[in-house]
């Protein structure tokens, strides 16, 4: 009987060692199989040229991938600037304003947004962002837009990412001590001055680390974006252009072009490129979350 | 001064809140108010008539039962995973092992990944396995996706359980798998919210399925057959030109966005239960 036990406890031992090894494995397995996916393309072309060439002909043979990069880029870049301010004054709204009803009623929303599918928000924005650039905005500044660009895409993604910014500064606020802040506030300070000076300065890293965690979230984000960015490959010289990004890219040709070999590799090397940006982003962000909350920790 | 600056900055963080509430009321109300019209009960119980993607009747119950189908099998595989991970994490390995701080760390990192990376190394996988887009393909994609979700909030609950009650297990003498069964009683309502995360999080997403799981009219009736999913009906109907089909394309993010908030309101309800039970 007792052996019995003993065997059973063994034997989950070992199955959850292999669960975990797994785990890690799993991580190298995609990116080495992207990798080898990848490899004929970059051997063919040199890594330099299909990062830098904007010229983009896959049936003549040419990979150019720079409009799609840049269109990642600066998608992902207006969405961070619209997203920091809002999130960072909630979050501080939320630490050190806000009564627990306030707080009580914030909590679902920025899970439901966080919560709602890609696929919706771009649906929204399809059907509001959209045309109200194309009519309202877009107008006083070039003569014509779709409405479709750049700005869309950056709205509709900026939504998106609110939410992780929100709960990962809360986070971040929360874990100063708040012996610090009552110092400041004993000395006379009001609270807006506690956060300026105090709260702001203490979680300088951490606002950083979320928001690179935020850019690596909006560099892969696809189907929204997608939906709302126009697909023209070209190197969008205003928010008003039309763009491409390389999630967008994937999702639009992959799966059709295995016919041709070098498409298919050349696809398989934007999503390493994704894999690769994403994992070092969240890699050092992550990183640096996790010695703050152990810094705060006792 | 000082007290003219606090004023204002309180009334901007006033305004900032106020409008990220009123984004996400407006998402909602822009969804029910264009896709009310055309959600029907034969949305929701018919299958795709001939037809249908020009504007004849039908429903998107093709892809109500396939999404269903999808999320339930890959929520089996990531239970059968996530649950003795997070026991190993958190009862197995030392409480500040390197070990379980690189598991986590990884799953850090995997919880990162976009899904269309998944998607396509999933498509990439099922190429090399001679799988074809299909219902097995689109499980196994979806899984990869939400298993890092299932096992990060698993494992956040699991953290918060004090140490008492297993140890009190071990001095009666019980083996660690013994102590992990009674254990998991315990964290009965934090897996509940971990699994409904996960599947608000894998009934939602497009790109995943999008070259693994294919797409068809019909209940698919075996595993290698393709199944269609609700976000991807709802891309391909907006995609058409007529526009009675969008009109049912907005009724069928009704249906998503419903199931959507029922899973995060019940999974709210759950760990608000957890709190409450916590020793």
């Amino acid at each position: 009987m007792r052996r019995l036990r003993a065997a059973k406890d063994k034997t989950a031992r070992y199955i959850m060692l292999g669960i975990a090894i797994f785990t890690i494995l799993f991580l190298l397995a995609i990116g080495l199989s992207l990798f080898f996916k990848a490899l004929p393309i970059i051997r063919e072309k040199n890594l330099w040229v299909l990062l830098t060439s904007a010229d983009w002909k896959p049936f003549k043979g040419k990979f150019g991938f720079l409009p799609f990069i840049l269109s990642t880029f600066y998608v992902s870049l207006i969405a961070i600037i619209i997203a920091l301010p809002f999130s960072i004054l909630t979050s501080i709204y939320l630490n050190s304003y806000a009564s627990k009803s306030v707080k009580r009623l914030f909590e679902p929303v920025v899970d439901l947004l966080s919560g709602i599918p890609p696929i919706i928000y771009g649906v929204w924005g399809t059907l509001t962002i959209v045309p109200l650039i194309a009519n309202k905005i877009a107008t006083k500044f070039v003569e014509y837009s779709t409405g479709y660009t750049v700005l869309a895409g950056g709205v509709v993604l900026a939504v998106m990412i609110i939410p992780l910014l929100i709960s990962i500064m809360v986070e971040v606020f929360r874990s100063i001590p708040k012996e610090m802040t009552d110092a400041s506030l004993s000395m006379g300070a009001t609270k807006w001055q506690t956060v300026k000076r105090v709260i702001l300065r203490k979680s300088v890293s951490g606002i950083i680390a979320a928001t690179v965690l935020a850019l690596s979230r909006a560099f892969g984000e696809t189907m929204a974006v997608l939906m709302v960015c126009g697909n023209i490959t070209q190197i969008p010289h205003s928010i008003f252009d039309a763009c491409y990004p390389l999630p967008a890219l994937i999702a639009n040709n992959y799966g059709e072009m295995l016919s041709m070999p070098n498409y298919e590799s050349a696809l398989m090397f934007s999503a390493f490129l994704l894999f690769i940006i994403v994992v070092l982003f969240n890699g050092l962000s992550r990183f640096t979350l996790n010695q703050i909350e152990r810094r705060y920790q006792f | 001064m000082k007290h003219l600056e606090e004023k204002i900055f309180k009334v901007i963080m006033i305004c900032a809140a106020m409008i990220i509430l009123g984004v996400l009321v407006y998402i909602i109300a822009t969804v029910f108010y264009r896709g009310l019209p055309s959600l029907t009960l034969d949305m929701i119980t018919k299958l795709p008539g001939g037809g249908f993607y020009l504007g004849k009747e039908g429903g998107v119950l093709n892809a109500i039962v396939g999404s269903l189908y999808i999320i339930i099998g890959s929520l089996a595989i990531s239970i059968l995973i996530s649950v003795p991970l997070v026991m190993y994490i958190n009862f197995y390995l030392p409480a500040k092992s390197i070990f379980s701080s690189l598991i986590r760390f990884s799953l850090d990192i995997l919880f990162g990944i976009p899904s269309i990376v998944y998607g396509a190394f999933g498509f990439a996988l099922m190429i090399f396995l001679g799988v074809r887009a299909s219902l097995l393909g689109g499980i196994l994609t979806v899984a990869m996706l939400i298993m890092p979700i299932m096992m990060r909030s698993f494992d956040e609950i699991t953290r918060l359980l004090s140490h008492e009650l297993p140890d009190a297990l071990l001095s009666l003498g019980a083996t660690k798998y013994e102590m992990v069964k009674v254990i998991m009683k315990q964290l009965m309502p934090g897996l509940v919210t971990a699994i409904l995360l996960a599947i608000g999080r894998g009934i939602g997403d497009a790109a995943t399925v999008l070259f693994t799981a294919g797409y068809t009219d019909n209940i698919p009736a075996s595993l290698n057959q393709p199944a269609a999913t609700l976000p991807l009906s709802i891309f391909f109907q907006l995609g058409s030109p007529v526009e009675e089909v969008q009109n049912r394309a907005y009724a069928s993010a009704i249906i998503l966005t419903v199931i959507i908030l029922i899973l995060s309101f019940s999974a709210r309800y759950f760990s608000s239960r957890f709190s409450k039970n916590k020793i």
